[in-house]
């Protein structure tokens, strides 16, 4: 499809043709998030939930149809060792996948095949008005555009070791991907799965808008890792919302490499007693790129627990903007809480904003929080160099390990190394 | 009026609550307008350029949004057309103590702040409404060079020293409330302490409000020439009123090179006080800025104390304690600008929420590019007493370049049921225990205040405790 003025949306939502059939309740979903998409504001400066953003960088003149997916030749694929499941999306199209070790009684399907298939079951996962963090408009725009993603479903009692791997690849001028995933873990059941997100060339400007929700039932443990990896041309807005139920466990991991300008939501619910959600996150930012990243841990119910940790390493010109926030609503009793965003920064005019928040409203409460900024210390590399190392090998040394201690929680060795091994392959670039 | 009939006039419901009949003899009448300001002005007859400097300010505000989209929506009921802008006692500001009118003697006696005690301070700028009531700077002060006065008599005779900087740390428009200062401003302090003077006493003012749907508006400049030394303490306390009542001052100091200023507040406001207060600094070169504030009582206080360090190694601290109970509003904090090299700032902010009150902590740090050396430490401990008592933390820090440092920690706990249990049974009630524990969480803090204003604050804590527990 050639990109003119004309193709540009004006008056109709970018919904693909499928071949599938959608329920009803679902293009009413679709409706509705397109007339609230329409009807919605961009954000303005007095917006609080964009402090210190660049809205230039959120603004997107062109909103192209998606554009059919060309298949590259070959596509890299690195699927962990214990990957039981592989999909591979080139511009929202299924490109391969690789679904032969998959348990029994695990559900894992494009979500448009879910949907279609799945009558009403999965109607209450889909909420035009969801709570977001200023990011109302795009997720009302990825509601009215989804057109692929990822759909996982443990039942009852199913423990499933080892982690789906779905790779994601944004190609060609202004091509627009709106994925969307959604996981659920029924009661004490388990589940992982990696999310990776690359453009197929180094220079085309690629714009992707997802939303991820994540659900852990009663017992229940999910784990989602995020990478994101696109070109420095490229943007991408990413939603993530988490429920978490009595006693449930809810693991989110977010890497931020690529793209010239990323925007991540995370909004964590504690809906019922002894949930538990972790959020790690770590950012490496160079040249101008800008990372802009907002949480929210909401503690609903009594003894449940959070943790988030955000480590940002910063270069060049680079931004990163953190705003989070800890709400204790009232009733819930014995909350601990623990919220901590750690920066350094390796630049004269590298720019960190952090704007860590709480909100108390009950008693019986542990939460802290903290924020710091600073750079490696002479003493550390004094320390390296002493070992013969030399400062520029002693600096990255330092910064890796300091943004891999994001990882330090995820007890998944060769998960770390992984996520480790994509940090220190973009410092050989810095 | 004679002593006695004073005394049968006055009414007292209950500890700290007690008004005085009033009888001004200037008011501006109720509502806001350019008459409201000209009659300002024709009052003190002041010069040209301060009339127009009101009339624009009251452009500004009323062009001025409310801030609610971070603030308080209890913002939105202000009425401003209800209040009274200007009130005066029409008295000029006295010399000696046996001129101040007994009602306000009486005002004072009720604070706890007896006579004797003050002869020991180094002068006493008395605010009783909207002029200052009571004004006495030492002899040697004067000797020095020092000029105490207050806002009026600042800018009318000393125009060549106040007119460079007033308004210049806080610009007109720097929000709604400083610009509605800026329009209806009066009292306050103007204090000027020559190069290398060290004013040994610190300099005292007391506010009262004590009219019905009457705002005060008292507009503070204290500039501190090189090298010199002074200590401001200002403390408010105010009897209960039917219906809201707004206060709005603008406090401005300067510190020029190597200067020290220390600005201490204790405030006491009664429930239904809006109490939005802008308080900022100017640091020059090594200069020093330390803002001590303690805020209890009001409905909703709104105060973030700053200092733009202009100058290389200057440095600004602000040490906060604040308590709200049942319908109040703390919402507190500091801002700190770091405009020059090697410049280092501190923040400890110490906040009690007891029954339904509502502590919150705002904070900004701001380090722009090109700047090498910058530090900043932010402490903000929440103390959290009964189950529906709120807290909120919203820091914000903003840090271009490789070579500053930050940090930011928080906390929110509640009084160990264990220590409580420990105390009583050592044979304390539950309430004194409560008590102790939370003069405990602030001792740290309350000790860098002067001795007479931590017993106060003691005593304020004390009856603030009072009924929270059991």
């Amino acid at each position: 499809m050639t990109q003119t003025e004309e193709s540009v949306w004006i008056d109709a939502p970018p919904v693909q043709d499928l071949d599938l059939e959608m329920p009803e309740w679902y293009q009413a979903f679709q409706k509705a998030s397109w007339d609230r998409f329409r009807e919605l504001p961009v954000a303005t400066r007095k917006d609080e939930d964009w402090r210190y953003a660049d809205l230039k960088k959120s603004r997107f003149e062109k909103l192209y149809p998606v554009q059919s997916a060309t298949v590259p030749g070959t596509v890299d694929t690195k699927p962990l060792d214990n990957t039981i499941a592989h999909f591979v999306f080139v511009n929202g199209e299924l490109v391969d996948f690789d679904v032969s070790n998959l348990p029994d009684g695990l559900i894992c399907a494009p979500i448009n095949n879910a949907i279609s298939e799945g009558g009403d079951r999965l109607k209450p996962y889909f909420d035009v008005d969801a709570k977001r963090l200023g990011d109302e408009k795009f997720a009302a725009l990825n509601g009215a555009a989804t057109n692929y993603g990822i759909f996982v479903y443990a039942p009852k009692n199913l423990e499933v070791d080892g982690s789906i791997f779905v790779q994601h690849y944004v190609s060609g001028e202004s091509a627009p991907v709106f994925p969307r995933t959604l996981i659920i873990a029924d009661n004490n059941a388990k589940v992982s799965v990696i999310e990776r997100f690359e453009s197929l060339d180094d220079s085309t400007p690629g714009l992707s808008v997802g939303v991820c929700d994540l659900h852990a039932d009663h017992g229940g443990i999910v784990q989602h890792v995020l990478v994101q990896d696109l070109n420095k041309s490229s943007k991408q807005v990413h939603l993530g919302t988490s429920r978490s139920g009595k006693d449930s466990s809810i693991k989110s991991v977010i890497l931020n490499l690529g793209s010239a300008w990323t925007r991540n939501e995370s909004i964590n619910r504690m809906t019922e007693d002894g949930a538990n959600t972790k959020l790690y996150g770590a950012n490496l930012a160079n040249e101008l790129q800008e990372f802009d990243q907002r949480t929210l841990q909401i503690h609903d119910a009594q003894h449940t627990t959070s943790d988030l940790l955000i480590k940002n390493a910063l270069y060049d010109k680079s931004r990163v903007i953190f705003g989070g926030l800890i709400q204790v609503l009232p009733g819930a009793h014995h909350t601990d809480s623990y919220q901590s965003c750690r920066n350094l920064i390796g630049s004269e005019e590298a720019e960190i904003n952090a704007m860590p928040g709480l909100e108390i409203d009950a008693d019986q409460v542990r939460c802290s929080h903290g924020a710091t900024s600073g750079q490696i210390s002479d003493e550390e590399i004094f320390y390296l160099r002493s070992r013969g190392i030399p400062t520029d090998e002693a600096r990255r040394i330092v910064s890796c390990g300091f943004l891999a201690e994001a990882f330090s929680k995820i007890e998944n060795p060769q998960l770390v190394e992984w996520l480790s091994g994509m940090i220190a392959d973009k410092f050989d670039s810095i | 009026m004679s002593e006695a009939a004073t005394l049968e006039a006055v009414t007292i419901d209950s500890e700290g609550d007690f008004s005085y009949p009033e009888a001004y003899a200037h008011d501006a009448g109720v509502g806001l307008n350019e008459d409201t300001l000209d009659y300002i002005s024709n009052v003190k007859g002041e010069a040209d350029w301060i009339r127009e400097f009101r009339k624009k300010a009251l452009k500004t505000f009323e062009s001025k949004p409310n801030p609610t989209h971070w603030a308080s929506k209890d913002l939105e009921n202000i009425k401003f057309e209800n209040i009274r802008y200007y009130l005066s006692k029409g008295q000029k500001p006295t010399r000696s103590w046996d001129e101040v009118p007994d009602d306000v003697k009486q005002t004072f006696e009720r604070l706890g702040i007896p006579e004797k005690e003050r002869k020991y301070l180094a002068g006493v700028e008395a605010q009783f409404d909207s002029e200052a009531a009571y004004s006495n700077v030492k002899v040697e002060l004067e000797k020095e060079g020092v000029i105490f006065v207050n806002s009026t008599e600042g800018l009318r005779e000393h125009p060549e020293l106040f007119r460079k900087w007033f308004g210049k740390v806080i610009p007109t428009g720097d929000n709604k409330y400083s610009a509605l200062n800026s329009a209806v401003f009066s009292g306050g302090s103007f204090i000027y302490v020559p190069p290398g003077v060290k004013v040994k006493h610190p300099l005292q003012a007391y506010f009262r409000i004590n009219a019905e749907n009457f705002g005060q508006f008292e507009r503070t400049l204290i500039i501190v020439d090189e090298g010199a030394e002074v200590t401001y303490m200002e403390g408010c306390t105010a009897p209960k009123f039917e219906t809201a009542t707004l206060h709005s001052a603008v406090v401005e100091l300067v510190a020029m090179a190597d200067a020290k200023i220390q600005y201490i507040t204790v405030q006491n406001w009664s429930n239904n006080v809006f109490n939005l207060v802008t308080k900022r600094a100017i640091a020059h070169e090594n200069a020093e800025v330390r803002w001590i504030d303690c805020n209890i009582g009001s409905r909703l206080t709104m105060k973030y104390p700053g200092v733009v360090m202009k100058g290389r190694k200057a440095r600004g601290e602000v040490i906060s304690i604040a308590l709200a109970n049942d319908g109040q509003h703390q919402d507190t904090g500091a801002k700190m600008v770091h405009a020059a090299d090697e410049t280092t700032s501190n923040v400890v902010s110490k906040s009690i929420s007891v029954g339904e009150g509502r502590s919150t902590y705002r904070g900004l740090v701001h380090i722009p590019k090109h700047l090498k050396g910058c530090k900043n430490n932010t402490e903000c401990d929440a103390l959290l007493i009964n189950s529906n008592s709120r807290t909120d933390t919203y820091p914000a820090i903003s840090v271009r370049g490789n070579q500053h440092a930050t940090q930011h920690e928080a906390s929110v706990s509640q009084v160990s049921e264990d220590q409580i249990f420990y105390m009583q049974q050592r044979g304390l009630s539950e309430a004194a225990a409560m008590s102790l524990s939370v003069n405990g969480f602030v001792n740290d803090l309350v000790r860098e205040f002067p001795m007479e204003y931590s017993v106060e604050l003691k005593r304020l804590i004390d009856l603030e405790m009072e009924g929270s527990v059991g």
